[in-house]
């Protein structure tokens, strides 16, 4: 019995308390982030305020939430979550379902993985991308935002092998009683995997929100920019150009600053715990290695 | 729908054997299949036809039938460029030292975190280090600034502990170097142990109950135990990551770096990005990212072919 020796249980409490501090050490900027929005902002501009607030205010908070561009990009972003995970859903399901049949009952199978996958291997890049974007006239519209990353090859992948792992027998009953494809996929395959469905959404959900980039270069419009791209150009580039500034010049100060990175935060925040336990289990890393 | 029917039946009556084979139609699979094809042929396919580019002058009012072919000319410029040299060493520098870095300390963590015989707390400390991985780099971006700014809370703490000047974290190539390799084992480190804690799962008991008896100490244990049941999912990792030695996180430099660092901070992806998009040297661009893509490409199945030699394992 190992660990009721003496050495042991010295081991035990410095690693107890190492990964203690450890752990903290990873929550901590965010804290230290959530005082600093709560804060007045004397204090905050005077850096003196560390994991307790000082001058405890909501005032960021109304500041951020009174400012009109804020709000147009927290809509837009919303607006692209919703729609665009739906939307993913019901086209990486059906595909995922497809491909997850045996390649002797459906024969292109193979052809199609093989078409799929080489996307995930080779891509045209940036420029041709962007191009593209512009030449099918999409720029500063919602779908240059959803389309593009709309089929995620590995999201597919996922839900594919998950497929494969509901009981044949289920189908072959259903096949019995007089259902196609699309009967056993909707009435049997669908509600059985809810939970992988459930995981994978969040996944594009969580994608969808911090999504910057794309809103960055398609969209040229301050009121389509997506959240996480309005916050890119406002707080980590500061670059108050792209708007009107009497309406920005005070979402630059230090608290507000704050609030808004914890808005945008905030959701991930919420959705994480469930993200984790799902792959604490490991299903997904089960799922990968088949 | 019912003579495609009738006709699979008759085919398969007409065959030796009766297959378990389903006789159903396969046009409603093609069909699913279909909008997620169309999609990935608009946009993936679509921009890889792009890429004749590289070979181009390429003037938008042309378009890429009418621009004029330059052959090699934008490649040749990229391997006499010598800023081009600088952040390919950059790419490859910021890659391999995350590479490394994230494999020893999820591995010392998973050791670690395995000792913890209580499942709660085992529990509490998961949920804390697998959080900064869920969040984007716009964020941390934005409150790395803040927190490493020269009165930000890093420097504080630094000056009242330590007496020292305030550092110039992102002003600075050194400590802004240390920094994104810092800051991405700090996002990272928690959430990769998972594939560890996994491997760990499944060492079998019975060779700790024999080595009990035998005597050995926990060390001993984790020494002739635990430590080589770890190995053969190090060696798939690290393979895996061959493919990613040319992929330094464009989010994350995109979202620290500036003017001042860009001969220690600068990468490929972030200089494509700004010469070739920003500035409108598409041809360039593009040839730039093509020699990335096609070096990833061969590492990628380079990786893959050797992952699944030495370990058998497969993607689907």
């Amino acid at each position: 019995m190992y660990h009721k020796t003496l050495p042991y249980r010295i081991f035990s409490i410095f690693n107890y308390a190492f990964l203690a501090i450890i752990s903290v050490l990873c929550v901590l900027p965010m804290l230290h982030l959530f005082m600093v929005s709560l804060s007045s902002q004397a204090p905050a501009n005077a850096g003196l305020v560390k994991l307790w607030p000082i001058g405890f205010t909501l005032e960021a908070y109304t500041k951020t939430f009174g400012n009109a561009n804020f709000l147009s990009s927290l809509w837009v972003s919303v607006e692209r979550t919703v729609l665009g995970t739906a939307l993913a859903m019901v086209v990486n399901t059906a595909a995922a379902y497809a491909l997850s049949k045996e390649a002797h009952t459906f024969r292109a199978r193979n052809i199609y993985m093989w078409y799929f996958v080489i996307t995930m291997l080779f891509t045209g890049g940036l420029i041709p991308s962007y191009i593209l974007i512009l030449k099918l006239g999409l720029i500063n519209t919602l779908a240059a935002l959803i389309l593009p990353g709309l089929v995620g090859v590995y999201n597919v992948i996922l839900l594919l092998n998950f497929f494969r792992a509901v009981p044949k027998d289920l189908e072959e009953a259903a096949f019995m009683d007089g259902a196609g494809y699309l009967r056993s996929f909707i009435s049997i395959y669908l509600p059985i995997s809810l939970p992988a469905i459930a995981t994978v959404s969040l996944f594009i959900m969580v994608g969808h929100w911090n999504a910057y980039f794309d809103g960055l270069i398609y969209i040229k419009e301050s009121e389509n920019l997506p959240l996480a791209s309005f916050m890119q150009t406002i707080i980590v580039q500061a670059d108050m150009t792209k708007f009107d500034p009497s309406l920005v010049a005070n979402l630059s100060q230090r608290t507000i600053r704050a609030s808004q990175i914890f808005i945008g935060a905030l959701p991930i925040l919420m959705v994480y715990p469930f993200l984790q336990r799902f792959f604490v289990k490991g299903i997904v890393i089960g799922a990968v290695k088949e | 729908m019912d003579m495609n029917t009738t006709q699979q039946t008759a085919l398969n009556t007409g065959s030796h054997k009766m297959t378990k084979r389903s006789n159903k139609p396969t046009w409603i699979l093609h069909l699913m299949v279909l909008p997620a094809a169309i999609l990935v042929f608009i946009f993936s396919y679509l921009p890889m036809s792009g890429i004749v580019m590289a070979f181009q002058d390429y003037k938008a009012a042309l378009g890429i039938t009418g621009s004029p072919w330059v052959g090699l000319k934008h490649f040749q410029y990229m391997f006499q460029n010598e800023y081009f040299l600088q952040i390919t060493w950059n790419t490859l520098f910021f890659a391999c030292s995350k590479i490394v870095m994230n494999l020893l300390i999820p591995f010392i963590f998973a050791l670690l975190l395995n000792e913890v015989r209580h499942m709660g707390f085992k529990r509490s400390i998961q949920t804390f280090v697998y959080l900064p991985h869920f969040l984007s780099w716009v964020t941390l971006g934005g409150i790395l600034i803040d927190m490493l700014a020269q009165t930000g809370i890093i420097n504080q703490f630094l000056t009242s502990i330590f007496g020292t000047k305030p550092i110039f974290f992102l002003g600075d190539g050194f400590w802004f170097r240390l920094t994104i390799i810092f800051s991405d084992v700090w996002k990272e480190f928690g959430f990769n142990t998972i594939i560890f804690l996994a491997a760990l799962a499944g060492i079998n008991p019975a060779l700790y109950e024999a080595a009990e008896v035998d005597g050995a100490s926990r060390f001993k244990q984790t020494l002739y135990i635990t430590i080589p049941s770890l190995i053969p999912i190090t060696i798939v990792v690290a393979t895996l990551a061959l493919g990613n030695v040319l992929n330094a996180n464009f989010d994350q430099i995109f979202n620290l770096y500036n003017p001042l660092i860009y001969q220690q901070g600068d990468i490929i992806d972030t200089f494509v990005y700004r010469e070739g998009l920003l500035t409108g040297q598409f041809s360039f661009g593009t040839a730039v990212s093509l020699f990335k893509s096609v070096i990833s490409l061969i590492l990628i199945v380079v990786s893959y072919r050797l992952a699944y030699k030495f370990a058998g394992y497969r993607i689907f």
